[in-house]
């Protein structure tokens, strides 16, 4: 390294400026060497052996610690994505209650933002140092359970004489199942549903949205209730992954063929259904573009009573109550059919973990136990998937919304995420295509074209 | 720096250097080795590591996605070096005057160096705001319709470069300073009397007798911006549609979403064979015009 940059200036008279050029560009060699190295810090921890899922053997005798209370309290650590920034309270008062009932457990828990959970919990299981119990969306379920991260709950439920798997929503549960073993416990769900602003409605002399609703009538109020002048906008949704893939099947169409084996993004169904979300702000003008929201976000716009009808999640309850007009929710419009989204959240158990029996009451108490099932459903953190109607009830009760039913009956025609081995990938790849046709780069039928290639490329 | 002084003068400086060689070797040149390593592998970090050969390379260079992200650094680099160059140093310039509290100025055009990209990140995403941002009020009362900057793809690597040249001027300006202090007076004195003006008194003498500091800014510079991320991160993440995605974007995404750590590695090392073969390329035609002598 050094005669290179030495290079033809050895016989010259060096100056102050040569002698420390040399050292700072050895510096700048090692900001990248930094960066290389940090890439794979953790390669020397490499995965030797692939244990397979511990078997009964491994498992049994659970009921064996239960009533020695003497000696020390076992630690369960717990990491979490959905209690920050607004549910710490609730989370503590829950590990409260369970300590309360488990004096011989004691839990301790992390959290981090959505966008760093996934990095964060991919490092930790790389480097053996996973938490015993830890939080995971439906779609990094998959990811994990098929990589072999996370411990077979089936010999667990068995020996627990006091679980009763049925007090779960079976589909709900049912979704934290690989491979027909049971690797999490539905911990939690939450939907989108259609929003709606009474005011604007009743200032603009319209029936409020039905049951029965298609693209047609929405498209007929939001013209109605589009005021440019005073910024107000008709109707908004996101153009982007997530939407796209439930906008689709209100069209009936789909991104993979049901086994998966297929890309079929570009069906005419599709790019008709693109048409149609990028038709709302091109051609209507009935919902705001990117630069007409400039960094907002749409919920806030909709508080602020510039958007008439919001397609957006149940977790936004909270955040409108004390909107200073009045709402309420409806199923969404469909096309030929209807669709909703449906996000779970799960809780599983670190195939590591030497506490098995300990992570399992935690992970049973914090998903069906009725003390943190009605913690959950008093603070509006998204809804416990159990079947016990009374739970609900507070939930339902509650307002606004008035139609909170609404929430349930959403659950009949939902869709789950398309989802695949490379799933973040999946999401990134149509993001952009559907960016590029938003902005008017490419047809829906290009991108959506384009969007068939990436996906095939990426398909295992 | 040593000398020939034998071999036990290299073992009484490797003994006092230890503790910094211990981090370095375990925090820096055991990972280089590690992610070489891993280059030619595929593995996710929770899995089996399974050892592909070359194919990560030859994906690199057939990958769409990452060519794309080489013509955008390129786009930053040209965007960002003329411009944060010829800004620091007609700075500079100005700085170098000997008035009273020009040390104030200085320090002012220092700050944004000594802060973090974050902050500095999230203050441009405002200014740029096209709704609500400084930068487009400022253009409207001179009768000019902003653009969309981050959100629209045409603009959102003009801005990124914009953020990028009023965070890196300070430095730049800084090392500048120190060039210019070390021009000995008499040169211009000298000019003066010859009856030279401002113009040829900057293109004769300073220039050139700077050329050694230009030459230093500009590879460190082109090495910084080859590794363009930080910004691109925060105030658009490679969007819109893709139109900043950059190369340290690209593997961080590979790496870090995309579990590819192999792919990721790879990536790394082609970035690295291009800023080493820059480096050297630069080295070899700088005799053509950095001039050493006083």
């Amino acid at each position: 390294m050094k005669s290179i940059f030495m290079n033809g200036q050895s016989n010259k008279k060096s100056d102050v400026k040569q002698r420390t050029r040399y050292p700072k560009l050895f510096i700048g060699i090692l900001i990248l060497a930094m960066l290389l190295g940090m890439l794979s810090g953790c390669a020397q921890k490499a995965v030797e052996t692939n244990e397979p899922t511990p078997d009964a053997s491994s498992s049994t005798a659970p009921e064996a610690t239960d009533t020695t209370t003497t000696k020390e309290p076992v630690e369960i650590k717990y990491m979490t994505f959905s209690a920050a920034p607004d549910h710490l309270e609730d989370l503590d008062a829950m590990i409260a209650e369970f300590e309360k009932q488990n004096p011989d457990i004691k839990v301790t828990y992390e959290t981090y933002s959505f966008a760093d959970y996934f990095t964060k919990l991919q490092t930790v299981v790389a480097s053996k140092t996973a938490p015993d119990t830890f939080e995971l969306n439906y779609e990094n379920f998959v990811t994990y359970a098929s990589k072999k991260a996370l411990y077979n709950m089936d010999d667990l439920m068995k020996a627990d004489a006091d679980f009763d798997s049925s007090i779960f929503n079976s589909t709900a549960l049912n979704a934290f199942k690989y491979d027909s073993k049971q690797y999490g416990l539905v911990e939690s769900f939450s939907n989108v549903v259609f929003f709606y602003n009474k005011d604007l409605f009743d200032k603009a002399n319209l029936d409020y949205p039905n049951d029965s609703w298609t693209w047609k009538d929405e498209l007929a109020a939001a013209q109605k209730l589009t005021d440019a002048d005073a910024g107000i906008f008709g109707t908004y949704a996101p153009i982007q992954f997530w939407e796209f893939y439930k906008t689709i099947e209100q069209n009936g169409g789909k991104i993979f063929n049901d086994d998966k084996t297929e890309v079929v993004i570009d069906s005419k169904e599709n790019i008709e259904t693109l048409q149609w979300m990028i038709d709302k702000i091109e051609k209507y003008h009935v919902s705001p573009s990117d630069a007409q929201m400039s960094g907002q976000s749409d919920g806030d716009l909709f508080k602020a009573g510039k958007i008439a009808m919001l397609r957006t999640g149940i977790w936004m309850f909270d955040s409108f109550k004390d909107a200073d007009f009045t709402w309420d929710i409806a199923l969404e419009p469909g096309n030929t059919q209807k669709a909703h989204h449906f996000f779970a959240n799960g809780v599983a158990i670190s195939k590591d973990t030497k506490n098995a029996e300990a992570a399992w009451k935690w992970a049973k108490f914090l998903t069906s136990s009725k003390e943190a099932a009605k913690i959950r459903v008093d603070s509006s953190w998204e809804l416990p998937a159990l079947t016990d109607e009374s739970l609900l009830t507070s939930y339902l009760e509650k307002t606004p919304p008035e139609s909170r039913a609404v929430v349930f009956k959403a659950l009949d025609t939902l869709v789950v995420p398309p989802v695949i081995g490379n799933w973040n990938e999946l999401t990134d790849l149509v993001g952009k295509e559907l960016d590029q046709a938003k902005l008017g780069q490419k047809t829906p039928e290009q991108a959506l074209k384009d969007a068939k290639t990436a996906i095939e490329g990426i398909l295992e | 720096m040593v000398g020939n002084k034998g071999i036990k003068k290299y073992l009484t400086i490797a003994f006092f250097l230890l503790p910094s060689l211990v981090g370095m070797l375990i925090f820096v040149i055991i990972p280089i080795i590690a992610s070489f390593v891993l280059s030619f592998s595929k593995w996710d970090l929770i899995g089996d590591i399974k050892w592909v050969g070359f194919s990560n390379y030859i994906k690199v260079f057939n990958d769409p996605t990452i060519r794309e992200a080489f013509k955008h650094t390129l786009v930053f680099i040209a965007g960002y070096l003329p411009l944060v160059l010829s800004i620091s140093l007609g700075l500079a310039l100005v700085m170098n005057k000997k008035l009273k509290g020009i040390v104030v100025f200085r320090a002012l055009y220092f700050i944004p160096v000594i802060s973090s990209w974050v902050a500095v990140s999230m203050i441009w995403k405002w200014l740029l705001n096209p709704e609500y941002g400084l930068i487009n009020y400022l253009l409207s009362l001179i009768g000019i319709l902003g653009p969309g900057w981050l959100q629209d793809p045409k603009w959102a690597m003009a801005g990124v470069i914009m953020t990028s040249i009023w965070k890196d001027i300070g430095f730049i300006m800084v090392i500048y300073l120190a060039g210019l202090q070390e021009i000995p007076d008499h040169y211009y004195e000298a000019a003066s009397i010859d009856g030279v003006n401002r113009w040829q008194k900057f293109w004769y003498i300073t220039w050139p007798l700077l050329s050694p500091t230009t030459f230093f800014v500009i590879t460190i510079s082109l090495i910084n911006s080859f590794q363009v991320f930080d910004q691109v991160w925060i105030m658009t993440a490679g969007g819109p549609a893709g139109a900043t995605s950059v190369l340290v974007e690209q593997i961080y995404r590979n790496a870090f979403s995309y579990y590819k750590m192999g792919y990721a590695s790879a990536i790394s090392w082609v970035l690295f064979a291009l800023i080493f073969t820059v480096t050297v390329i630069q080295n070899k035609f700088q005799k053509k015009w950095v001039n050493y002598d006083e």
